[in-house]
């Protein structure tokens, strides 16, 4: 709400931005070109990235300076957290799309391509043979790429599935922990979280190379691979920016930053982990289960 | 406008010259920098039309090859809507929110600079594409697969391209949106925020929701081209269709995104030159809610031709439909607004009340093809483009032009050339129809779009619509000659400028301070409201 506070914080100008963008620039032109075979790309990727990383230290290095230091009041604070919000809100939209894809791809266009309403012609003239079943284990109907397996649920998954619920509880706990003014706690929590976090990622790289070396199971294997592989890693992309959001804000909580009552930084940070376990239970239910 | 920076009082030091604009994180700073962008763009991407216009002037082949042609069109759309639109309805959000609404600058300053930022990279890429193997983009605006994932080098550049406009689209809006619910001087309350504010709130939240889904499915048309996976190929138990719904799920929400802000524009200029308040406040609030909801869910209007069940076109052309209730109800306001205002008719009004006239002419043709069977008529003929036109030129366009004219006193201190004002609107508004009139008669006869020859019949229309390309281009530079004159001199603004503005920008001075409220203006007796308690 409308606030009367007329000290608003409006920083100086700032370098980080422009830095952000050549950065950014360079690793997309860079991967450009590497996917249209000049391996140059690569260098260009190295260079962005390493200015991203730069960019991403003192940009946030000066939002931290400059909330220790106090010159953030309440506005500023609503500020981030509308902020906050609304980027994982376009978080969740960015999933959609491919959830999206899944749905649509299993209750219309694979039955479809079966035969089923309209599609009758379609399957008895183009693809007689092929029969629709989810999952699919046999690159749909065009049986580009080998015969594959399908991933299971309640193995490594599960495991996954443990591991991700019990980090929101840790998360939870130090969170606690830090209101009370408890640090010793909210340390060991935190990095719990981390650990769990780093953890899921090493469990899911296992399942990844299983996928590949022993099910045959690939990118290339028709839309259940394409689907599989890009929820799983796009959401596992989000667990390793999750889990360093995390392990800096650990870092911080060793140093002593935050306060009981005020420290959105964490915050944020917990609530962008939240996001991504429940995006995990959504692929658990949709991609591995059901 | 560095004359602004006079009056500065604690960040005396920030860079000069060069660095000053690169570095800021001043609103107005980043809003003239937004707006000049889209003007540099608008030549850009007209450029590219007068090309296509050039071909179209004759049946047959004259001077350019297919393959070039159609990455014109490709090119020009995606100039038009990401390169012009977009940015300058975020410079003028960004000039004016913070001062309409009460607050010192936009919530998340640095992030706004980034926002900008962005897009001289993104458009660089998207333009280098051009010069490439295979040459620029080709399949349309619309990316359909397996059609654009023929396309030669260009393809990851323009796909990234598309991601990095995205980033800036999103940290925009969310910019937006905290500002607009966190910056509001006491008693701005949100049913006494100018409809400027309001259109862009809600436009904010579109921008949110959509330019992620369109990131997911590009990303999706990148993977299947280089990461051998089958989203959009049945072969693999994939469907093109699937873009198709991904990419309308982003598209209609992007025309609305296109076309909100201006309803803003229109609300605020209207009232002014009526001297009469705004008809029905409250209506226009919960018709342009309305409008942002209904455009969730008729993508597939766009799809009608491509094969879907009988309960989907049935569903997709009513929910169409449904959507000219809330525009009438919009329309009819604007009308009654004016209905026995003492009105005057300065550039601004002009290009209002052409607004009204032209962009409902381009609502109706939407309703005629929204009807399903007419469409399988319409669809991907010159009919379409003249709808799209009518509701993007003289609608977005002209929305944008008039909320120059009417902030432009405020902004520089300077009153622009009335004269030149309404030639420029007079150009503009008779070439407007020249060009794109006669593309309903060529459409509805038959001539497809996007294919760089024609049938001999077509040609007379065709070379009107190019004689009012070109009309119409050439009148844009008296604007842009308009503006730069502005800029640099002219008779002195007052602060209110116009006898019958209302708003909190107009008790700021002319030009404004460089930060506009340091200390919350008393937002009751600034607009003579009686107090709220
Ligand atoms: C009453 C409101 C509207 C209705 C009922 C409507 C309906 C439609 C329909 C049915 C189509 C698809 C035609 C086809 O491809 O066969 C279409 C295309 C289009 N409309 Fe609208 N429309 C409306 C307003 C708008 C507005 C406000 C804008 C933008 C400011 C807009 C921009 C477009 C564009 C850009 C296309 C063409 C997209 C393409 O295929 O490249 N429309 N409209
Ligand atoms: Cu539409």
């Amino acid at each position: 709400m409308a606030q009367a506070e007329s000290n608003y914080f409006v920083p100086h100008g700032s370098y980080w931005p422009i830095t952000g963008s050549i950065a950014v620039c360079s690793l997309m032109v860079g991967f450009s070109n590497l996917l249209n075979g000049a391996m140059w790309g690569k260098h260009l990727m190295i260079l962005g990235a390493v200015i991203l990383i730069v960019m991403l230290f003192g940009w946030f290095g000066d939002v931290i300076k400059e909330s220790e230091s106090g010159t953030y009041n309440n506005q500023v604070d609503t500020s981030f957290r509308w902020g906050m919000f609304w980027f994982i809100f376009s978080e969740v939209m960015f999933f959609a799309a491919f959830f999206g894809a899944l749905f649509y791809t299993r209750v219309y266009s694979l039955p479809w391509l079966g035969g089923e309403g309209t599609g009758a012609t379609t399957n008895s003239y183009l693809w007689p043979s092929f029969e629709a079943i989810w999952p699919l284990t046999a690159n749909g109907p065009g049986e580009i790429g080998g015969e594959f397996q399908t991933m299971g649920a309640w193995g490594l998954p599960a495991v996954n599935t443990a591991l991700l619920l019990t980090s929101g509880v840790t998360l939870t706990w130090a969170h606690h922990a830090l209101k009370a003014n408890h640090r010793g706690q909210l340390i060991i929590g935190l990095f719990l979280t981390v650990a769990l976090g780093a953890i899921f990622m090493v469990v899911q790289s296992i399942e990844y190379i299983h996928a590949y070396k022993d099910l045959g199971l690939t990118l290339g294997s028709g839309v259940y691979g394409s689907t599989f592989f890009l929820l799983t890693g796009f959401h596992g992309m989000h667990v390793t920016i999750g889990a360093i959001i995390l392990f800096v804000i650990l870092i911080r909580c060793i140093r002593g930053h935050f306060k009981p009552e005020n420290h959105f930084g964490f915050e944020a940070a917990a609530w962008y982990w939240h996001f991504v376990d429940v995006v995990w239970l959504g692929l658990f239910i949709f991609v591995y289960w059901v | 406008m560095s004359t602004t920076t006079a009056d500065d009082h604690h960040d005396e030091h920030h860079p000069s010259g060069m660095m000053r604009w690169i570095t800021t994180t001043n609103h107005k700073d980043i809003g003239t920098l937004y707006l000049w962008f889209s003007f540099i763009m608008f030549f850009i991407g007209g450029f590219m039309a007068l090309i296509i216009r050039t071909e179209l002037f004759q049946p047959g082949m004259q001077f350019v090859d297919p393959q070039f042609f159609n990455s014109m069109t490709t090119m020009h759309a995606i100039i038009m809507i990401f390169g012009v639109v977009m940015p300058a309805f975020t410079g003028l959000a960004n000039w004016l929110i913070p001062m309409m609404i009460g607050g010192t600058d936009m919530a998340l300053p640095r992030m706004n600079n980034w926002s900008f930022w962005i897009l001289p990279f993104a458009f660089t890429m998207m333009l280098s594409t051009l010069f490439m193997d295979g040459g620029g983009p080709a399949g349309g605006w619309t990316l359909y697969p397996p059609l654009s994932l023929q396309t030669g080098d260009a393809l990851p550049f323009v796909i990234f391209a598309i991601h990095f406009m995205g980033m800036s689209s999103i940290m925009g809006a969310i910019n937006v949106v905290a500002t607009i619910l966190n910056m509001r001087a006491p008693g701005m309350t949100l049913m006494r925020m100018p409809l400027f504010v309001w259109t862009w709130l809600i436009t904010a939240y579109l921008l949110i929701a959509v330019m992620p889904v369109l990131a997911g499915g590009v990303t999706m048309l990148l993977t299947d081209k280089f990461f051998e996976t089958s989203f959009f190929n049945a072969a693999g138990g994939g469907d093109p269709v699937l873009f198709q719904h991904i990419f309308w799920f982003f598209g209609h929400p992007e025309v609305y995104i296109l076309i909100l802000p201006s309803f803003g524009v229109v609300s605020s200029i209207i009232p002014t030159f009526a001297r009469k308040p705004l008809f029905g406040y409250s209506s226009m609030v919960y018709a342009t809610a309305s409008i942002a909801f209904l455009s969730f869910i008729v993508w597939a209007h766009h799809m009608f031709t491509v094969g879907m069940p009988l309960a989907g076109q049935l569903f997709f052309m009513f929910a169409t439909m449904l959507i000219a209730v809330p525009t009438g109800v919009k329309v009819f306001n604007w009308i009654s607004t004016m209905w026995r205002g003492s009105m005057t008719f300065e550039t601004p009004m002009l290009f209002s009340i052409a607004f009204i006239i032209l962009f409902t002419i381009g609502g109706f043709s939407g309703l005629m093809l929204a009807i399903t069977p007419a469409d399988y008529q319409y669809h991907d003929t010159y009919f379409v483009v003249a709808h799209f036109h009518y509701v993007l030129v003289p609608g977005s366009i002209f929305a944008i032009i008039a909320a120059v004219y009417y902030w432009l006193p405020k902004w520089t201190g300077h009153m622009y050339n009335e004269f030149w004002g309404k030639t420029h609107f007079w150009l503009s508004t008779i070439f407007v129809n020249v060009t794109f009139f006669p593309m309903h008669f060529v459409g509805l006869a038959g001539m497809p779009r996007r294919i760089p020859d024609y049938a001999l019949q077509f040609s007379d229309y065709n070379q009107i619509a190019t004689i009012g390309a070109f009309g119409f281009g050439f009148a844009q530079l008296i604007f842009l000659w308009l503006v730069i004159a502005t800029i640099r001199g002219g008779a002195k603004a007052t602060d209110r400028v116009w006898e019958g503005a209302e708003g909190l920008e107009w008790t700021l001075t002319s030009p404004p301070p460089y930060h506009s409220f340091t200390t919350p203006p008393n937002v009751e007796a600034e607009l003579g409201l009686a107090s709220h308690k």
